[in-house]
């Protein structure tokens, strides 16, 4: 019977994954799928595609230098507005910042730093959760207790809160702040994930297993993990998105990224003065930035949402 | 009843008491309080100073207990910078938040009640479709984002609402006059903050009404009612409005709580004198029994608030205190 079925042509395994794969990515929403590519592929090759470093000033033109301090020669020019305004050029397509850096270079480096702090973090959070998640689910007993009380708990707290808690006593850093991300986060994943083991646990695959004395561990590692990843999945592209406005929000506080680095929340922070001189665009952009990757996360998240969990189609 | 009240109140010590250990060893654990405060290169008498003035120099148990004991009595030590007590500042500022919590309280509700409403009345239509975008926009758009945008426009380009601060009107625990004249005055300082912090969980108001209706519009009694011929107006108005609402209300007291406390970010750009600038100020003076006060304290107030919120679905709802 078996080897019947494995002859009925056109479905060998190459062309079937070719079109599994084809059909998953057209129904991917191609907006939001679009904004990460465009995000991502800026992050990938900033080193590359960028026009200026992230951290030294523009070389400034003499006529440049002419103009804003009447010298022929200066070391930088703060604050050129961007190429439509008067004074901007397409050297430096959306202007300088307050020394003279280039703003288009800094956004793509910059949200190398945010994909980097906000995967990983969510990443690790996904995976002590998840495994805490289990444990507590199947062990049930004290260690679904001593777990369960210790989630509840640390859901109490706002998670900005919480993240600002830890950042002032970690301080300033791009590893620091994935540690945080991690540490906040993991408790939503282990609430979510013992609810669902609860249920498998009563399932007829893992009595059997039970049954035929399969060790805890293997149960656990072959049954019960690989049938929560939907629910991980889904969890996770949600927290992608509130991790990069933590990670910003705790930039924009100076406890994130340290400063010479281009996050985007620390250069939103130190626009704040030009803000208010009129200077509108340093701010904004990193803004749009931030605003685009959290939200087409968000979309993806919810695109999963429905797709892993037909329940949910109409909400 | 009584059974189940006394239930809850025993979570809702264990849930503080974790909380308050977490905090405890979080910090110990991820850090070094005393590093903080010491600039790079610091003198290490001065750092063995602080170390002991602070306690961290005795054995972790002694440290617990003296952590514990102070918390019990309403200690929450002293502020390094401004050398008061945390509890002595943080409730000057305290109204301040409240105020602004309330102001974006409102307008969350403002806005997304009915927004959700409607996007629920016309379901998979038109309609629906710009409720869940604006939802989608307003939970991904970060609240200090929003801030600024509203600063540009209204501050800077139109000169119509004051950017800074929160106007002359002051809180005082001991003028019995500023407790009501307090909330209804300066309303123009209020607007942006209020929007921007607002703004975020409106979209998160608008999902939950949404959902909530959908649920409710669904169920068999509103079948029934709609069999009966009962116009759809008063299906709605009569029949689904109030049970939809319990979740929201829910919700939006929760929502409140956490307004109040995370409004960091917003506060720190408007220059708004609340709860959430203690805490930046505590980040950027290196204070941290100021940082640790306002955390516990917002930990406190979430779990009384779900405390309450657990005792009065039980009033409500006799399947809940029964289940137990």
């Amino acid at each position: 019977m078996a080897t019947v079925l494995e002859r009925v042509p056109s479905s060998g395994g190459f062309a079937r994954v070719a079109r599994r794969s084809y059909r998953l990515v057209a129904e991917v929403p191609s907006i939001p799928l679009l904004m990460v590519a465009v995000l991502a592929f800026a992050a990938v090759f900033a080193p590359v595609l960028a026009p200026h470093g992230k951290l030294d000033p523009v070389k400034p033109t003499p006529e440049q230098c002419q103009a804003k301090f009447g010298m022929a020669n200066c070391p930088y020019v703060d604050n050129v507005p961007p190429f439509w305004a008067r004074g901007g050029t397409f050297d430096t397509p959306l202007g300088t910042d307050f020394l003279g850096r280039d703003v288009l270079s800094r956004l793509m480096y910059g949200a190398q730093i945010s994909l980097v702090v906000a995967l990983t973090g969510t990443l690790f959070a996904g995976a002590i959760g998840t495994l805490l998640g289990v444990l507590a689910g199947y062990m049930g007993k004290w260690w679904d207790q001593v777990i369960m009380r210790i989630t509840d708990a640390w859901l109490t707290l706002p998670s900005l809160v919480f993240a600002i808690l830890l950042s002032s006593v970690r301080g300033p850093g791009v590893w620091n702040v994935v540690l945080i991300l991690a540490l906040v986060f993991w408790s939503r994943y282990s609430r979510a994930v013992r609810g669902e083991v609860l249920a498998l646990r009563e399932r007829d695959f893992v009595r059997l297993a039970e049954i035929n004395g399969i060790g805890k561990l293997t149960i656990i590692r072959r049954h019960l993990i690989p049938n929560v990843m939907n629910t991980v999945m889904v969890l996770f592209s949600l927290q992608v998105g509130v991790a990069v406005i933590i990670e910003a929000s705790l930039s924009f506080l100076g406890v994130g990224v340290p400063p010479p680095e281009p996050s985007w929340g620390l250069m939103m922070a130190q626009e704040r003065e030009s803000l208010m001189e009129g200077k509108w665009w340093l701010a904004v952009f990193p803004g749009i930035c931030i605003t685009m990757l959290v939200l087409s996360a968000n979309m993806l998240g919810d695109w999963l949402r429905v797709r892993l969990d037909p329940q949910l189609r109409n909400r | 009843m009584r059974k189940y009240i006394l239930f809850r109140a025993l979570y809702s010590v264990i849930t503080l008491w974790l909380l308050v250990s977490i905090v405890f060893a979080m910090v110990r654990l991820t850090g070094d309080p005393v590093k903080m405060k010491g600039e790079v290169g610091a003198d290490a008498t001065y750092l063995e100073r602080i170390r002991h003035d602070w306690g961290l120099d005795q054995p972790l148990y002694r440290q617990y207990a003296n952590y514990i004991g102070n918390l019990l009595q309403g200690d929450f030590g002293h502020s390094f910078e401004k050398s008061l007590p945390v509890r002595t500042i943080y409730f000057e500022r305290l109204p301040n938040s409240l105020k602004l919590g309330f102001a974006a309280f409102v307008i969350s509700i403002v806005l997304g009640v009915p927004l959700g409403m409607l996007s629920a009345l016309k379901v998979n239509t038109w309609w629906d479709n710009v409720g869940k975008m604006l939802a989608l926009v307003g939970l991904s758009m970060p609240g200090f984002f929003v801030g600024m945008v509203l600063i540009i426009i209204f501050g800077i380009e139109l000169g119509w609402l004051p950017v800074l601060g929160k106007g002359r009107s002051a809180f005082s625990w001991i003028s019995p006059s500023s407790w009501l004249t307090f909330w209804f005055k300066d309303w123009p300082h209020l607007v942006m903050p209020a929007f921007a912090l607002g703004w975020y969980f409106s979209g998160a108001m608008l999902r939950i009404t949404r959902s909530g209706m959908l649920d409710v519009l669904g169920s068999d009694y509103i079948k029934l009612v709609r069999l009966k011929g009962v116009p759809e107006r008063m299906v709605v108005a009569k029949h689904a409005l109030k049970n939809s609402m319990i979740p929201v209300l829910t919700f939006a007291g929760l929502n409140l709580l956490i307004m109040v406390n995370v409004a960091v970010v917003i506060e720190v750009i408007f220059n708004w004198p609340g709860v959430g600038q203690l805490l930046y100020d505590g980040l950027s003076n290196r204070d941290f029994p100021m940082v640790q006060g306002v955390v516990l304290m917002s930990g406190l107030m979430i779990v009384v608030l779900n405390f309450t919120i657990d005792v009065l679905y039980g009033y409500v709802d006799p399947r809940i205190r029964l289940s137990r």
